[in-house]
């Protein structure tokens, strides 16, 4: 159907679909269809934001992500989890309890992710300062939000940060210290990101910005969960208060919505979650009506990547559990972030600058020549009239509208709305009581002039 | 207008003084135009005065009849409003010139630029108004060239 290829972090396993097509009325950018009781995705319209995953009540949507067992293929092997995995545990849990039990189970390092995402909020504070551009700033670490652009909001392009996300940087980093380190080369040294979504196994297998990325795998936050909980049981206890002195304020921020403008005392910058809501955000900065803010600060999913598809907390716990450690940083001034004036450096250095930009993916239009496009959209208007608009979804596209736009495409029947299939073979016994009336003698006609009148 | 024959017609309603429903228009005729494959420069430009003119009529108007009208050369959409009118165009026409109430100045318009805006983003504008009665706004964007 489609000649350019997108991977995707989400797999239907069609033995275990039924077409009940939750995941149809679900999906934000209408990418889902049911053809012949099963659902299938349209590759162009996917953003990967993983509602389809969560919502599916017979586990058949899945996510891609990588199994434990790659660890194997490299010499030395370093986790860099998000910091939404501290979300998920109780409270005594902290960033130091995480990253020795990451090592006990198989890493040969773990790496603090949460100071690089400090770091990078500094950089977000220095590139506001000097920002000359479009604005507001568009946040770009949730690749769904970059996706959405990309498809959606192509003229949004040029408001993304230009800025890396801390996950690329840590793993760039990683490669460079310990290749360093151990004389190895660096696709000798496993990077692995502990994810909270598919869609960042996708940034890594095709990132949006066409590079390349230095993570090697993405592995999930709910496969790791059991095995990382029993791995630190054996972890050396410390108090909660000296595990607390090692905290980046303003890293810890970046698994909650909210966070990066709170820690980082932005002014005027809003933060939004969730995909619906994001739309309304972007429709108002398309038509001009926010100008006047500095940064969006936007996930996709709801409260932050605390709320991520393939986490295991409820994600208004663990929202409440870092908003509870940011209070308490803030309260005790707790100030473990990286040197600002070494920050200032780095950033003069491009040290945090993304190299190429997100390109538009914006939807192929009915059809590429303008005379026929336009035939196209005047056919699917007066299709669209004449359906019954209760967005049904028995023809197994989402909404009348998209039916509509599928039948012109010709990727539908008319006959597949149920509505039509009715009025269709209304149609079929009509002319066929009509031909055997002709037949017959005019002995019913009356009758029969009288139904057409209605 | 050039929209005759084998072009794209639709028309939408704007009620006047609803700011809940306050640039659904605008979007929608993007929407189109996007599905119509018609260039993002172009789009975001018929985007903009769209909503500018569609702001206007929630503002300063009861009601209006909005007809986008597609041919092969152009894009043109009318607005056409009952309303209070225009005294005097030209002043009107002028940036920073404004009657926006404080209410609305509160919500962040007001500021006397949506039609210099609307001017400034067309291809062509032609504005009528009979004060008590209503205005017309006829904006055409041209899709070969021309600005
Ligand atoms: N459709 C209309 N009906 C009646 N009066 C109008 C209409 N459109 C504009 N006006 C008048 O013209 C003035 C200037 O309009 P313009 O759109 O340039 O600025 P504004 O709406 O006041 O502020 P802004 O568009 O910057 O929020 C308005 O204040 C209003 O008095
Ligand atoms: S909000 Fe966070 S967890 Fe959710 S998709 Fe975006 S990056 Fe992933
Ligand atoms: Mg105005």
């Amino acid at each position: 159907m489609n000649n350019s290829h997108y991977y995707h972090s989400i797999r239907i396993e069609e033995d275990k679909c039924n077409g009940r097509m939750k995941c149809m009325h679900v999906c934000p950018t209408q990418a889902i269809r049911v053809r012949n009781g099963k659902a299938i995705i349209l590759e162009d319209r996917c953003i990967d934001c993983g509602e389809c995953i969560t919502i599916c009540p017979e586990g058949a949507i899945v996510p891609l992500t990588d199994p434990f067992g790659e660890l194997s293929k490299f010499r030395h092997t370093v986790a860099i989890p998000s910091p939404a995995l501290i979300a998920q545990f109780g409270r005594d849990i902290l960033p130091y309890e995480i990253l020795n039990g990451l090592k006990k189970l198989g890493f040969d390092d773990a790496f603090d992710l949460i100071n690089t995402c400090g770091q990078v909020s500094f950089a977000i504070n220095e590139y506001l300062n000097e920002h000359k551009g479009p604005k507001p700033v568009i946040f770009n670490s949730c690749p769904t939000v970059v996706r959405l652009i990309q498809v959606k909001y192509p003229s949004l392009i040029d408001h993304i940060i230009s800025l890396n996300v801390p996950r690329e940087i840590a793993g760039r980093e990683v490669k460079k210290q310990k290749s360093a380190q151990y004389g190895l080369d660096e696709k000798d040294i496993g990077t692995f990101y502990i994810t909270p979504c598919p869609v960042k196994m996708l940034s890594i297998k095709q990132p949006a910005e066409k590079g390349r990325s230095y993570l090697d795998g993405a592995i999930s936050i709910s496969d790791i969960y059991g095995p990382l909980l029993s791995a630190m049981e054996s972890v050396e206890r410390r108090s909660y208060k000296k595990s607390l002195q090692n905290i980046c304020i303003l890293g810890i921020g970046w698994a909650m919505v909210g966070g990066i403008s709170r820690t980082l005392r932005l002014k005027n910058s809003l933060a939004v979650s969730g995909i619906s809501e994001i739309i309304k955000v972007f429709n108002d900065i398309e038509q001009g009506k926010l100008n006047h803010i500095d940064f969006i600060e936007a996930y996709s999913c709801p409260q932050g990547c605390v709320g991520g598809s393939l986490t295991v907390e409820n994600s208004y716990i663990s929202y409440n559990k870092i908003l509870k450690i940011v209070e308490r940083l803030e309260y005790e001034e707790i100030k473990a972030c990286s040197d600002i004036r070494y920050i200032r450096k780095l950033f003069a250095q491009n040290y945090f600058s993304m190299k190429r930009k997100a390109e538009p993916r914006p939807l192929k239009p009915l059809d590429s020549n303008l005379a026929a496009a336009i035939q196209k959209m005047r056919e699917k208007e007066e299709i669209y009239e004449s359906l019954p608009k209760i967005d049904c979804g028995a023809c197994g596209s989402p909404t009348c509208m998209t039916f509509a736009e599928d039948v012109v495409k010709a990727d539908a029947e008319i006959t597949d709305c149920i509505f039509k299939l009715a009025d269709d073979y209304k149609l079929q016994l009509e002319s066929a009581k009509e031909r055997r009336t002709d037949t017959d003698d005019s002995n019913d006609k009356g009758k029969k002039e009288e139904k057409n009148d209605t | 207008m050039i929209c005759q024959g084998n072009g794209f017609i639709k028309k939408f309603n704007v009620q006047g003084r609803n700011f809940s429903h306050a640039g659904i228009v605008s979007t929608k005729i993007k929407e189109i135009l996007e599905e119509i494959g018609i260039a993002p420069a172009i789009i975001r430009r018929a985007a903009i005065a769209s909503y500018e003119a569609e702001m206007n009529i929630v503002m300063y108007a009861d009601h209006a009849e909005v007809i986008l009208c597609l041919s092969l050369s152009a894009i043109n959409i009318t607005f056409k409003d009952k309303g209070q009118g225009i005294n005097n165009i030209e002043l009107a026409m002028q940036e920073g010139y404004s009657t926006a109430t404080d209410e609305m100045r509160e919500m962040g318009f007001g500021a006397g630029l949506g039609l210099p805006n609307i001017k400034r983003n067309a291809d062509k504008l032609d504005i009528s108004s009979s004060p008590g009665k209503g205005t017309t706004l006829d904006v055409t964007f041209y899709l070969n060239g021309k600005k």
